[in-house]
């Protein structure tokens, strides 16, 4: 049997006092689309920032339980590693305002100082950026400041960064809540062909994107890992009352 | 090559901590010196604090060639410079403050006259002492001869009225900022009621921003108090008390500051020198109290 | 009720006519201050005057390269101190803005910011002076790179506060170590702030007197040593004016000239970067 890509067991995460994941223990599978989603609070971006270990950056966060990348568990690696082998995309579209494009997509090689063969690094850039849907509306200005394109654009030179360090998960926490719709939809495009290479999880509030994107949905509830099934399932038979009432909208 | 990448993030991780601990380190250097400042202040104060006991800051007389030494002259020239210079500044500095803040927040007009103040605070100290010494000192006495006392020129009046210019750009620009704060519906609000604009700073924009006004002149305070060169080249340098009012205010004096910059270097015993380091030790003291009660008002203020 | 409001309008005239007069009036005597030094100052500076070490009483001509060598000296040094310092303290501000650490060095900037630059000149006198046995220029570096370290640190703190938190975590979820992150991309997106906060500071030492003189000293001759006595501008603006010779006076405003357009460019350059990069010190 094949292994799970992410797999957390008993997984607890704390700010200070405040204990936003409780208990989370879930198996996501390589080349699929996980949606997760939960009302404000209900620690789904916590839960996601546990997995690159980006939670315990912020003061007074503390975890407990395992999460495992494939075998490995997380907590016990170097956190760089982790970053290296689960990249993230963020709610605002960041890429870096002192570097060109291209610096942006190989940021990751060249703020670790990796010497990387110039020929070797324009394929890097390229394949990121082709991945991304960007390459051939950036292939002539790469030497720009990655700060003059649209926040689309943006978002997708993001997701290029990404790519090109080759992750086996990418996170994306809430990839679209400062687009518009017409970018919404061309980044949500870009999810079905990402999943064909790796491995998406994306926290999101709107319900109707977690429909459309994705293979499986995570429901959030309270810092509970409330339900966890085939979206269709999720969405048409939800088992559990919480789940109904979130998806039928009676609390939010 | 992945190799390799792993194998570097590794070393990284050791000048992760490296990098935090020198961070650490480089703001704890700064409690360092400023406790290595009071603590090399008391320590070389101590064989003055011995000798002369508490009674150095009320004596009277300051006589190096006997061995007498009595800070009173200093306290009193410092004082009189420091708050004429200040009660010279402050119609100024409120006057700055509310056109830049209120009448005139923006423009060419209320750019030109920002910068001005601020280039005020550039001009180093010693320009304006050797400005004062040259054109100031020659018209004052002129004006004191007028007025019946003797015309030495420099003097506590000279150096405040210098003084009070040096010192207009701290109240001014915090008094700026600060009027710019008001929130406006509090100022709509006197509007609607039909208050003039006169109305409307006096009894809105004044009382709202009163404990704002008072650091800034708190923080122009301890600038006159710490102010060195200029007073020292125009103050007269003399330990003596005067006879009278009038003598203290328009005749030579010495302030804590000057005093230290004029006879530091030819301090030639131990309690001499030790005497003018304890009057750097209260000058220290003084202005920093006086500065982290503006600080503590300002960020009160802004925090609400 | 008509009557009265008229009297309140008159007054509401009258209050801003003072303000207007009281704001500007006081640009006066600035402008005055300018105008006589470049007046007194101009006709002094030409080539010779740069070039020369100042003539003994009693002789024409000679120069301030002594003082001018010794201020460009003295301050790089104190930049090269108070820079790197800082810079790292102000990214520890910034950073860790809620530690106790954080509280009592805050605290202490303000304090630094406050003390009079004579108590700063006295205490180096007893940390560098009194163990080297002489008078230096070094001295006089460390006793204005105190002075300057308050600037610094507080225009880093400031400038890298504003940056978003977002710049951060997307370099850190790439695997990129701290260290990083801090020098590679939240230091260089601040840089205009902190370059600014670095020139404005520059500008305040290069004219600060008062440190100098139990540090510095002074030195008739040009010298680069750094372990001897150092002549400086504001120093020999000093000691010249308050000297009773003409000749020397001359010089002294020869000096003053050229130690006002240091400061003036300093200033001016502070502000088109802040301008142009749009910040808020």
């Amino acid at each position: 049997m094949e292994h799970s890509v992410i797999s957390a067991s008993n997984f607890n995460a704390w700010f200070g006092d405040n204990h936003a994941v409780k208990d989370v223990s879930i198996k996501i599978e390589k080349n699929q689309v996980i949606a997760v989603m939960g009302p404000s609070g209900c620690g789904k971006t916590t839960f996601l920032r546990c997995i690159n270990r980006m939670h315990e950056l912020v003061p007074g966060a503390r975890t407990e339980g395992t999460l495992k990348l494939y075998t490995d568990d997380i907590y016990t690696m170097n956190p760089i590693y982790v970053r290296y082998k689960i990249g993230m995309v963020f709610q605002r579209p960041n890429p870096f305002p002192n570097l060109s494009i291209y610096d942006n997509v190989v940021a990751g090689y060249k703020l670790n100082g990796l010497k990387i063969p110039k020929a070797e690094m324009d394929h890097i850039v390229e394949k990121s950026l082709t991945s991304a849907a960007l390459w051939n509306e950036v292939k002539d200005s790469l030497h720009k400041k990655g700060t003059f394109l649209s926040g689309g654009q943006q978002q997708r030179l993001c997701i290029a960064r990404a790519i090109a360090m080759e992750p086996e998960v990418i996170l994306f926490d809430e990839p679209t809540s400062a687009l518009d719709p017409i970018s919404t939809s061309s980044i949500e495009a870009l999810f079905h062909e990402l999943k064909a290479n790796y491995t998406l999880i994306i926290v999101t509030h709107n319900m109707q994107q977690a429909a459309r994107v994705s293979d499986k949905t995570a429901f959030f509830y309270l810092g509970e890992l409330v339900e966890f099934d085939n979206t269709r399932q999720m969405f048409t038979a939800p088992k559990d009352k919480r789940t109904q009432n979130y998806i039928t909208g009676r609390f939010s | 090559m992945k190799h390799k990448r792993l194998d570097l993030s590794y070393s990284q991780l050791r000048w992760e901590t490296v990098f935090k601990r020198i961070l650490w380190i480089m703001s704890a250097i700064l409690l360092v010196l400023v406790i290595g400042i009071l603590a090399t202040l008391i320590v070389q104060s101590m064989p003055s604090i011995k000798s002369l006991g508490i009674k150095f800051l009320w004596g009277k007389i300051w006589d190096p060639v006997n061995n007498i030494y009595g800070a009173y002259p200093f306290l009193i020239g410092t004082i009189l410079t420091s708050f004429t210079a200040l009660i010279i500044s402050i119609p100024f500095s409120y006057a700055i403050a509310i056109y830049l803040g209120e009448y005139n927040p923006k423009g060419w007009l209320s750019n030109l006259l920002k910068n001005t103040i601020e280039l005020i605070a550039a001009v180093p100290s010693v320009i304006y002492g050797f400005w004062g010494l040259s054109v100031l000192v020659p018209i004052i006495r002129v004006f004191e001869a007028k007025i019946g006392v003797a015309p030495y020129g420099v003097g506590v009046f000279t150096s405040s009225l210098v003084l009070a210019v040096m010192i207009i750009p701290y109240a001014a620009s915090l008094g700026t900022s600060l009027i710019r704060m008001v929130p406006s519906p509090l100022k709509e609000g006197a509007y609607a009621l039909g208050a003039t604009r006169f109305e409307v700073i006096r009894s809105v924009i004044l009382p709202y921003t009163r404990s704002g006004l008072f650091a800034g002149i708190l923080l122009s305070l301890g600038r006159a108090l710490g102010e060195t060169m200029a007073v020292a080249m125009l103050i007269g340098n003399t330990s003596a008390i005067a006879h009278s009012i009038k003598d203290a205010f328009f005749g030579p004096g010495n302030t804590m500051a000057s005093v230290i910059a004029n006879e530091f270097t030819e301090a030639d015993h131990t309690v001499y020198l030790s005497a003018l380091i304890e009057l750097g030790l209260v000058l220290f003291v003084v202005t920093v109290i006086i500065n982290l009660i503006g600080k503590k008002i300002i960020m009160s203020y802004t925090n609400n | 009720m008509d009557a009265r409001l008229k009297v309140r309008n008159t007054k509401s005239i009258i209050f801003k006519s003072v303000i207007v007069f009281l704001a500007f009036v006081i640009t006066i005597p600035l402008i005055i201050i300018l105008l006589y030094i470049i007046k007194q100052g101009v006709t002094q500076v030409n080539w010779h005057f740069l070039t020369h070490v100042p003539a003994p009483v009693g002789e024409t001509g000679g120069g301030i390269s002594n003082a001018l060598v010794g201020s460009i000296i003295i301050v790089a040094l104190s930049s090269i101190i108070a820079i790197p310092v800082g810079i790292l303290a102000g990214i520890y501000l910034s950073e860790n803005a809620n530690t106790r650490l954080a509280y009592y060095s805050g605290l202490c900037v303000d304090i630094l910011q406050g003390v009079p630059s004579i108590v700063v000149g006295m205490v180096v006198y007893f940390w560098v002076v009194k163990p080297l046995g002489t008078f230096s220029a070094l001295s006089g570096s460390v006793a204005l790179a105190i002075m300057m370290l308050p600037i610094v640190i507080r225009s880093t703190e400031q400038t890298l506060k504003l940056l978003p938190d977002s710049l951060k975590e997307a370099a850190l979820s790439l695997g990129v170590p701290y260290h990083r992150v801090i020098l590679k991309i939240i230091v260089p997106c601040g840089f205009a702030g902190i370059l600014s906060g670095i020139m404005l500071s520059v500008a305040r030492i290069i004219g600060e007197t008062a440190p100098l003189l139990f540090t510095a000293f002074g030195n008739p001759y040009l010298s680069a040593a750094i372990t001897k006595p150092m002549q400086s501008l504001p120093l020999l603006i000093f000691n010249y004016a308050t000297s009773p010779y003409d000749e020397w006076h001359n010089l002294a405003w020869g000096a003053s000239f050229i130690l006002l357009m240091f400061v003036l460019l300093l200033n001016i350059f502070t502000k088109l970067i802040t301008r142009k990069w749009n910040i808020q010190l």
